[in-house]
């Protein structure tokens, strides 16, 4: 033992071994009572250990259920779409056309370490009926009477999940563009490439990993987000996170909410499986 | 003839954006100064009695002093593992590294609802009442890809023959860590408990399940934005929160560079 913890590999393993113990034992043993409870019924007070199928039945027909977890999957891919979109011409911008780097990506970080429960509070302040925006609007004549249709909907939720979520694709995408090799920008042009043709047959297909890893870290948080759907959201904005906090919280039917945060977690999944071999598929047929 | 002037569309682009960026942040705090209750143009007049009343809310301070103690805890705990973690990652060549180099980066693409409904069903399964405890338990996790990234590019800027010298001169295993490591990765270490801070100190959807009747600041703040009497309390709140984030972010930063350019000018 005291040989192998003098090898490279014994060190390695020693070194590194308490942070992955806590993080492999906090994903492993929760998602393991969590397995446990989906098959468990929740009585008035007690929990029923018997196990049964019913929460899974009850997840899989239940209409709510299904057409949260569909408005959550495509929130989340409107929020990924429309982020990516928004963030590429700024990470570009940053790679190519600025020297001072550094500076645009500290700009960019700071209002992301503000408190995310005030900025998205802050959204509701600018989108309500006596908000910011409408009195802005109302003050220069442009309209006669508030708009109804800024907050509590689906379009508020992606707007501010955009918000959020910027720098987590403005980073991985500049990082991507960095990358790139200018030499072979020149090439394009020295064969006879056009600004567009060379933008389009070089510097994209080289950013599509940084494209997938933005989408793939601004979905699968964004489909579980609780505070923007239950703060901006409205009735027609409330995803599947609403569902399972009522299922521990208020209606306290713990193994239906175990049920669901399983369920939210395969969709998730498979989502982004979907998502992995579509753009890799993608990525290689640009090439 | 000269060219044509070219309108920067890209440079208009980007500041538009970063105007996008920061309505949301700075409106805080220009209606925390706000001589009304009501968040919406034209303001009413300049006062600074929403930050006067701050200090004399006794559960507002409870929450902060709960959120200092939950996050500086979750700091030291997170940056230590990650410290080692990280040091094995870019030092050492073993079996498994990959998989525990992904395992610690995990808590990052996990949905926050669904770390927090499962942490609580396995803390009370075990007996363990939520709680400022539980709460730090599941900050640590959210706080440990931090640590470990911003060690990691400590660690990886960091010349190998430095503690091999020491090694020569005969010192030690731990004494080569204190004396020639440790103050190398300093920057890094100071870094990382920043950041590591503020993600704990932030951290809303684990503290609302976890913190049981110890709430963290973001759970006190939760409970008053439903209240629009409250609302300019909140909002001179939010900016003290802003500025003092600002303030640290910026301070990891200058730590962060004066790390690289350290391990710069020794290699």
């Amino acid at each position: 033992m005291a040989g192998f913890l003098r090898t490279e590999a014994g060190k390695g393993l020693a070194l590194s071994a308490p942070a992955s113990l806590y993080v492999g034992l906090l994903v492993a043993a929760p998602l393991g009572i969590l397995v446990a409870y989906s098959f468990w019924t929740q009585t008035y007070v007690e929990v029923d250990r018997t196990l049964t199928w019913a929460n899974y039945l009850e997840a899989a027909t239940d209409p709510l259920v299904r057409h949260l977890m569909l408005r959550s999957i495509a929130i989340a891919g409107a929020v990924t779409a429309a982020t990516v979109a928004l963030a590429y011409p700024i990470a570009y911008f940053i790679a190519f056309r600025t020297r001072k780097k550094t500076l645009w990506l500290l700009l960019i970080t700071i209002p992301f370490w503000s408190s995310y429960l005030l900025r998205v509070f802050s959204w509701k302040l600018i989108l309500g009926f006596n908000g910011v925006m409408n009195s802005a609007l109302l003050s220069l004549g442009l309209i006669d009477e508030p708009l109804t249709f800024l907050l509590y909907n689906e379009f508020a939720v992606v707007l501010t999940l955009a918000h959020a979520w910027a720098p987590f694709a403005i980073l991985p995408i500049y990082v991507s563009l960095q990358k790139i090799d200018r030499a072979l920008l020149e090439a394009a042009t020295d064969l006879g490439c056009s600004k567009l043709e060379r933008f389009c047959r070089v510097t994209l297909p080289l950013s599509v990993p940084g494209i997938i890893a933005g989408s793939l870290i601004i979905f699968i948080p964004t489909v579980g987000d609780y505070v923007t759907p239950s703060l901006v959201g409205g009735s027609q904005g409330k995803m599947v996170a609403n569902l399972i906090q009522v299922q521990f919280g208020p209606a306290n039917n713990w193994p239906l909410g175990a049920t669901l945060s399983l369920a939210a977690m395969a969709a998730v999944g498979c989502v982004a499986l979907l998502f992995v071999i579509l753009a890799t598929a993608l990525g290689r047929r640009i090439r | 003839m000269s060219k044509p002037v070219r309108f920067p569309w890209l440079l208009a682009y980007a500041v538009a954006y970063l105007a996008f960026l920061y309505l949301p942040v700075l409106l805080l705090p220009l209606f925390s100064f706000n001589d009304g209750t009501i968040v919406a143009f034209p303001m009413k007049g300049f006062t600074l009695k929403w930050y006067a009343q701050l200090g004399a809310q006794d559960t507002l301070l409870q929450a902060m002093a709960n959120s200092l103690i939950v996050g500086a805890v979750t700091a030291l705990v997170a940056t230590s593992l990650g410290l080692f973690a990280a040091r094995a990652y870019v030092r050492y060549r073993f079996k498994g590294r990959e998989l525990s180099e992904g395992l610690v980066m995990l808590p990052l693409v996990i949905p926050g609802i669904i770390v927090a409904s499962s942490m609580l069903v396995l803390f009370i399964s075990l007996g363990l009442k939520p709680s400022l405890t539980t709460v730090i338990l599941g900050h640590v996790f959210v706080a440990l890809p931090f640590a470990v990234s911003i060690m990691k590019s400590a660690f990886d800027d960091f010349d190998q023959s430095l503690e091999e010298a020491a090694f020569d001169l005969g010192e030690s295993v731990i004494g080569t860590f204190r004396r020639v490591t440790l103050p190398i990765v300093a920057p890094g270490i100071v870094a990382s408990l920043l950041v590591t801070f503020t993600v704990s100190f932030d951290e809303f959807v684990l503290a609302f399940f976890l913190s049981g009747n110890q709430p963290t600041l973001p759970v006190y703040i939760w409970s008053q934005i439903r209240f629009p009497a409250k609302l300019p309390n909140t909002l001179a709140l939010g900016s003290l929160l802003l500025l003092a984030s600002v303030l640290l972010l910026l301070t990891a930063e200058y730590f962060r560079r004066r790390s690289t350019k350290s391990a710069a000018t020794s290699a």
